[in-house]
């Protein structure tokens, strides 16, 4: 028979942006070991429902681990307590009955708490934005493999391009920080051939935007690394400030954009 | 915050293997500090001296301004924040860089500028109106034999007796040695991380320079601290001659030095 487990949750609770949250407690029972973390959630929010009660509200759509749409810090720690795991793909069995367990929003200036659980992520979507286009061929689509590109380049820029953006590593940032996320962004473009033409413009602009949006700064801690579901190494931030360097210095002495 | 940084650990380096030259006698010390003074003119002594402290100077504001930037990006902190793999070092370097500040100042009034009030250093300066070190010289000795410019006795400050008399002193001591300790702290993060600043990193080298910043710290943290502990066990003593006893032998070195 499938183990079930009685929950205490300390959920945020905020009705807009504008108002004040607070932290609500809340019991849920017999849930299953087998069920995922948005799915106790579920069984939480039909609860409040029942009782006639504003469900809570989270993000969520793919609920398999590639959308990045979840994003709540589960016990202190984001997307919970799993190593390379989004709270969609964590499982309760991870939890022990009786257990409390406090649910948080993504903490930083930049993400603006929407609802409850729900912040508005858009400044990752500006940095992005920020780093353009690539020039590539238009018209018909280019043969597969026209362009040379070496395995290890291509893995790494695989790597890079696991970035789902959910925002965990600023959450996880003691300086809420988004460098490892600009810096995946970034190094993804920047190490493919495709991407080389724009390589300086790209990260420059790129790396204004973030400091614009208002992240902090990075101390080389590596929070971000430990709670990023994707395991995004700190490797992508090395690059990243490798980039701006160069970029800086080509700049210096005549503008790349 | 990485350039600054880098130019102080290698100061420090340099400081440390200074400092470790006066378990080679008070002569070989003292000739050190001699040198360190008159190898260059007084204005360009004072360059250098002016650049360490601009360096000091730059860190400390990069330090405010990224604290100041970080503290606005989180105006909200977490009710429950669970730390994974963030090294306590990494975490503690405002408090442990602040603490360092508050040494160097200390530090410099102590040995540089020589001005602590309350320091005592010992039975020679008794009969100095001043009562400071800086009254106090002695012969500058080389290869056992005090050195002669135009006809006179070269002078000099006596750097292993203003060392021993200040460490005799047992919070003077605990201070140096606890600010040592969290300067090995402050490394053990800062040495790898100014490589991870500029972008000359990655996951291999990540491990190497971590391992390598552990060693740097531990290797500067014994290299100062062995010092005060070796004037606490009474391993190093003073030497109001300056280094000529241990070389020419007691009754001749003091007949010596006073008959000139």
């Amino acid at each position: 028979m499938e183990k079930t487990m009685d929950l205490t949750l300390k959920v945020w609770r905020q009705k807009s942006a504008n108002s004040t949250g607070t932290f609500e407690t809340y019991g849920v029972k017999d849930v299953s070991e087998g069920s995922s973390f948005l799915e106790m959630l579920d069984t939480l929010s039909e609860d409040l429902v029942e009782k006639g009660k504003e469900p809570v509200a989270f993000d969520h759509d793919c609920r398999e681990g590639i959308c990045g749409s979840c994003s709540m810090t589960i016990n202190g720690i984001p997307h919970g307590p799993e190593k390379a795991t989004t709270a969609c793909q964590l499982h309760m069995r991870h939890f022990h009955d009786g257990q409390t367990i406090t649910i948080e929003p993504w903490r930083a200036k930049p993400f603006p708490v929407i609802k409850d659980l729900v912040v508005d992520r858009s400044p990752f979507d500006r940095i992005i934005q920020s780093g353009g286009f690539i020039t590539s061929r238009a018209g018909s689509a280019v043969d597969a493999n026209a362009i040379p590109i070496n395995k290890a380049t291509a893995d790494y820029a695989m790597d890079a391009a696991a970035c789902i953006g959910c925002g965990a590593c600023v959450a996880a940032c003691p300086n809420a920080s988004a460098m490892l996320f600009t810096g995946a962004k970034a190094s993804h473009m920047n190490s493919l051939p495709q991407g080389k033409a724009e390589k300086d413009r790209r990260t420059l602009a790129m790396v204004t935007t973030m400091d614009g949006e208002g992240f902090g700064g990075c101390t080389n801690v590596g929070e971000c690394e430990a709670a990023c579901p994707k395991s995004i190494s700190l490797d992508m931030i090395a690059q990243l400030n490798r980039d701006y360097a160069t970029a800086q210095l080509k700049n210096f002495f005549k503008p790349v954009a | 915050m990485a350039l600054s940084g880098l130019t102080l650990v290698l100061f420090v380096m340099g400081h440390m293997l200074g400092n470790l030259q006066i378990f080679l006698g008070p002569d070989v010390i003292n000739a050190y500090a001699y040198k360190l003074h008159h190898l260059l003119p007084s204005s360009a002594l004072w360059a250098v001296r002016l650049v360490l402290l601009g360096t000091i100077a730059v860190h400390l504001w990069a330090a405010v301004t990224l604290t100041l930037d970080n503290r606005k990006a989180r105006p909200h902190s977490y009710q429950e924040d669970k730390v994974v793999q963030a090294s306590y070092s990494s975490r503690t370097m405002r408090m442990s860089g602040i603490i360092l500040l508050a040494f160097i100042i200390f530090h410099i009034a102590h040995f540089t500028v020589r001005a602590v009030p309350g320091m005592q250093y010992e039975s020679e300066i008794e009969s100095k109106e001043s009562g400071r070190l800086e009254m106090v010289k002695v012969p500058l000795v080389k290869n056992g034999e005090v050195v002669l410019k135009n006809g006179h006795e070269v002078t000099t400050f006596n750097v292993n007796d203003m060392m021993v008399a200040g460490f005799k002193v047992w919070w003077v001591s605990a201070f140096y040695i606890i600010a040592t300790g969290l300067l090995c702290m402050h490394l053990t993060h800062g040495f790898s991380s100014m490589f991870q600043s500029v972008g000359l990193r990655n996951g291999l080298w990540r491990k190497r320079l971590d391992r390598a910043a552990h060693a740097y710290g531990w290797v500067v943290f014994l290299g100062f601290a062995i010092i005060p502990i070796s004037v606490m066990t009474g391993l190093l003593k003073m030497d109001s001659t300056g280094g000529l006893v241990s070389q020419v032998g007691e009754t001749a070195a003091i007949t010596d030095s006073f008959e000139k």
